[in-house]
């Protein structure tokens, strides 16, 4: 008869990725690359508003982009195309998200020593790209206002991993029942530390304030090495 | 099928190959998961993901994933007292604080391995 045996495990599904995760950052931060992880609903304008922020300070840093998508290459072109940083597509074959891992093969196929900052644009998705660490150094999010500025209650998860909330399309702020100060007090509830910034990708409102926020992370990252 | 519970599955077919493999097992009758109820993961579209991706595994075919439910319950700072966190969310029922923290109940965990 075969013997029944239980072997105890009691180990978090998402340990392993927190460990690669750990390593990558460590590597990033002894070669002075800073990373940082944009997330966001599919449509709230990830890649228009990375256009902008880019354009604004690619001459003051060297940037690279990551664009992970389930599958296409539009936004890696429109990237390439829209600001001439280069710019690669991580296709995650049908995952919602992207975990440290497959941050780790883009990151091996740019060259570290040309590079300052990796904006990693992480799949279209509320839910899973908060559970997976990737290894960035500091995770943003795009909030735009025809989502609603109820989602903070509705997604917790992700506005407790986001160090900075960007709040875009705030030109058709008057045609939705979007509270800003509602918004800010909902995402401050999960997470007091949260940074808060509103934008218009489209008209370029509040893209100083980012870019400002942006670079200031990434020194105060270089001089912690 | 749903993406995200695939995901997931992958992941812990990912662990239990390497505690097969630590412990010189060849087969895996069965696989218990702590799942919290406030997790994001949903227990009867991660089996159906876990039946489709275990099969395909030697290790795993015909392998069941039980999953155990967490209750969620959160803590509030305020008036030190416990309260379900599916029915009240992040404001205690008690004293209508919004201080509170989840004490569990975000758990995807694997429990243990049957063999």
């Amino acid at each position: 008869m075969n013997e029944v045996k239980v072997i105890e495990i009691k180990k978090s599904v998402f340990a392993e990725n927190e460990k690669d995760a750990d390593a990558l950052r460590q590597e990033l931060k002894s070669k002075g690359v800073f990373l940082l992880n944009l997330m966001s609903s599919p449509g709230s304008g990830k890649t228009t508003t990375l256009i902008q922020l880019i354009n604004k300070i690619k001459d003051k840093v060297r940037i690279a982009v990551m664009e992970a998508d389930i599958d296409s290459d539009v936004d890696a072109v429109k990237i390439k195309k829209a600001t001439g940083v280069p710019s690669i597509q991580l296709h995650t074959g049908g995952m919602c998200h992207l975990d440290a891992e497959m941050t780790r093969q883009g990151i091996d196929n740019l060259d570290l020593n040309e590079v300052d900052l990796v904006i990693l644009e992480n799949v279209g998705n509320l839910v899973c790209p908060a559970e997976f660490d990737t290894g960035s150094c500091r995770n943003a999010m795009i909030l735009s206002v025809p989502e609603g500025d109820d989602k903070p209650l509705k997604y917790p998860l992700m506005f407790t991993v986001c160090d900075l909330v960007i709040v875009n399309k705030t030109d058709v702020m008057p045609y939705f029942d979007f509270d800003l100060e509602r918004c800010k007090t909902n995402i401050h509830q999960r997470n007091p530390k949260a940074e808060v910034i509103p934008i218009s990708a489209k008209t370029g409102d509040g893209i100083d304030r980012l870019a400002t926020w942006l670079l200031q992370e990434v020194n105060v990252d270089k001089l912690r090495c | 099928m749903n993406m995200h519970e695939l995901g997931i599955v992958f992941y812990i077919i990912r662990d239990v190959k390497q505690v097969a493999e630590d412990n010189h097992v060849d087969h895996i009758s069965t696989v218990v998961m702590d799942i919290g109820e406030v997790s994001t993961v949903v227990p009867h579209l991660l089996t159906d993901c876990w039946r489709w991706a275990a099969d395909k595994e030697p290790l795993l075919q015909g392998c069941e994933l039980q999953c155990n439910t967490i209750p969620a319950v959160t803590w509030c700072d305020e008036c030190k007292r416990e309260y379900e966190t599916v029915k009240y969310g992040k404001t205690c029922p008690h004293c209508n604080s919004d201080n509170t923290w989840l004490l569990h109940g975000n758990e995807v965990e694997i429990n243990s391995i049957v063999v």
